[in-house]
């Protein structure tokens, strides 16, 4: 017990003085979860919303796998990236396993179904009540989509933090293509799993509370956006 | 684009037979008012018109849509206003522009004439208010200066103050007849007995999917012929 209050005294220390360290594998930590979100948006958002407003045969089985593909268990995403881009793999003459851009990639794969998903759900039910009133007014399917996505865009905005969340916290995809080397491909989860297994917990500790702190600002600014928005707009 | 010609028109969902064979020749001019209790089809039969819903038989046709022979797009000379109108999540100006801009306005002209009709509705000190914040009544106006912007041939209306109060029903008729006397048709359903005689030029009574009258306002109220409007009238009217 009192070590574990040791433990946290040190980690607050680390936090408070801005450890290089552990400012540096935060710093490493946003920039790759935070490229990974803009790539999953730019392919998964326009996605979602051409299933949303769209009518094609298999749309249904294509729904129903996309929602599933939101489980990807990231250990696996984390294999097949890491096959794909290994020396031996087909894009292994890119030479960027265990760097920060097969994190990037890692993490896109992982979260491009989650956006995907939840972006349909949100565009399809604003859909059904736009639908009549846009196709009167001489929209065409693109034309919905995209006033759609405009019109529900504060509502998609709590999808992409969800997929911020998810990224930031994963921890299989990143250790298997990143390699989890120190400075260059430590990320707060891995180096929370490499520093317990060593038995430095101040560290850990410390990257546990930015984590867990971090995660919970963005739900409070997503939330104090969607009401503010609410007010302001309807 | 009128005349417009109803051909035995059907049209169901399911099973359920929700038009069933209704044929009039509706002509350029006189207010066209859809009459008919709750569930008689009206909205079903508007949406049929402005080719939102596809009829299941029978055919529309648009006499007047034939430029030298060929058809011309239909749908971007009819504008539609629905009982609830939907409010983009943008200012009103912007909910006036967003039609224009889709008919292939520049962002100019648009903007012009969305200004223009927001002031005929009495909305331009609102312009730039976000149009889901407006009342009931002034987003109903918003929407018929939405409908009226795009300079319609012909415009649908679906029980357009059903859900407003005594005030916002005289503004929205007196809008309607300020459209009409522009030149557009106006095609309308109504339940209400009273909407339809202050409105209306001629009714269309429907009951049941089917088409029962159609004949000027005065001759249904005086002598209705079938006995469908005639209970109707007695039963929204008992005094008379």
């Amino acid at each position: 017990m009192n070590s574990l209050g040791e433990a946290f005294a040190a980690a607050w220390r680390l936090i408070a003085g801005f450890d290089a360290e552990l400012a540096q594998v935060v710093g490493l930590s946003l920039q790759v979860s935070l490229i990974a979100v803009v790539i999953a948006t730019l392919i998964g958002l326009p996605i979602g919303a051409m299933i949303a407003v769209g009518r094609f045969s298999g749309r249904q089985t294509l729904i129903v796998l996309l929602n599933a593909l939101m489980g990807l268990p990231p250990v696996v995403v984390g294999l097949v990236v890491y096959l794909l881009l290994s020396r031996a793999g087909p894009l292994g003459n890119l030479g960027i396993l265990f760097t920060p851009t097969a994190m990037v990639i890692a993490q896109t794969v992982l979260i491009t179904p989650i956006i995907a998903a939840l972006s349909r759900q949100i565009i399809e039910d604003a859909w059904r009540e736009y639908d009549e009133q846009l196709r009167s007014l001489g929209a065409r399917r693109i034309n919905a989509a995209m006033t759609l996505i405009w019109d529900t865009r504060f509502s998609l905005l709590t999808i992409l933090l969800a997929g911020f969340g998810r990224a930031a916290a994963e921890v299989g995809a990143v250790m298997i293509v990143g390699g989890n080397i120190a400075g260059v491909t430590r990320v707060m989860t891995t180096t929370i799993a490499l520093e317990t297994s060593k038995g430095d917990l101040p560290l850990a500790l410390g990257l546990g509370i930015v984590l867990i702190t971090l995660v919970i600002v963005l739900n409070a600014l997503a939330a104090v956006i969607r009401e503010m928005a609410l007010r302001r707009y309807g | 684009m009128l005349p417009l010609e109803l051909d035995q028109l059907t049209f169901s969902a399911g099973n359920a037979a929700i038009i069933r064979g209704i044929s009039a020749r509706i002509e350029a001019g006189p207010r066209t008012v859809i009459l008919g209790p709750n569930g008689a089809g009206k909205s079903v039969l508007m949406r049929l018109c402005h080719g939102l819903l596809t009829p299941t038989g029978g055919r529309i046709v648009w006499h007047g849509a034939m430029n030298g022979g060929k058809s011309v797009d239909v749908r971007r000379h009819q504008a539609m206003v629905f009982q609830r109108p939907v409010m983009l999540r943008r200012s009103a100006l912007a909910n006036v522009m967003y039609g224009l801009k889709l008919a292939g306005k520049s962002r100019n002209q648009s903007g012009l004439r969305a200004m223009d009709v927001l002031e005929v509705v009495g909305l331009a000190q609102h312009a730039a208010r976000p149009a889901r914040v407006l009342s009931g009544g002034e987003q109903q106006r918003l929407a018929l200066a939405r409908a009226w912007a795009l300079g319609p041939d012909v415009l649908f209306l679906d029980e357009p103050t059903a859900n407003l109060d005594p005030a916002s029903t005289q503004d929205i008729e007196n809008i309607i007849n300020a459209i009409h006397a522009s030149g557009t048709k106006i095609i309308m359903t109504t339940h209400n007995l009273g909407q339809a005689r202050r409105l209306g030029d001629e009714i269309l009574f429907i009951s049941n999917g089917r088409l029962m009258e159609h004949t000027p306002i005065d001759k249904f109220f005086r002598q209705p012929a079938s006995s469908e409007a005639a209970a109707f009238i007695k039963g929204e009217m008992p005094w008379q």
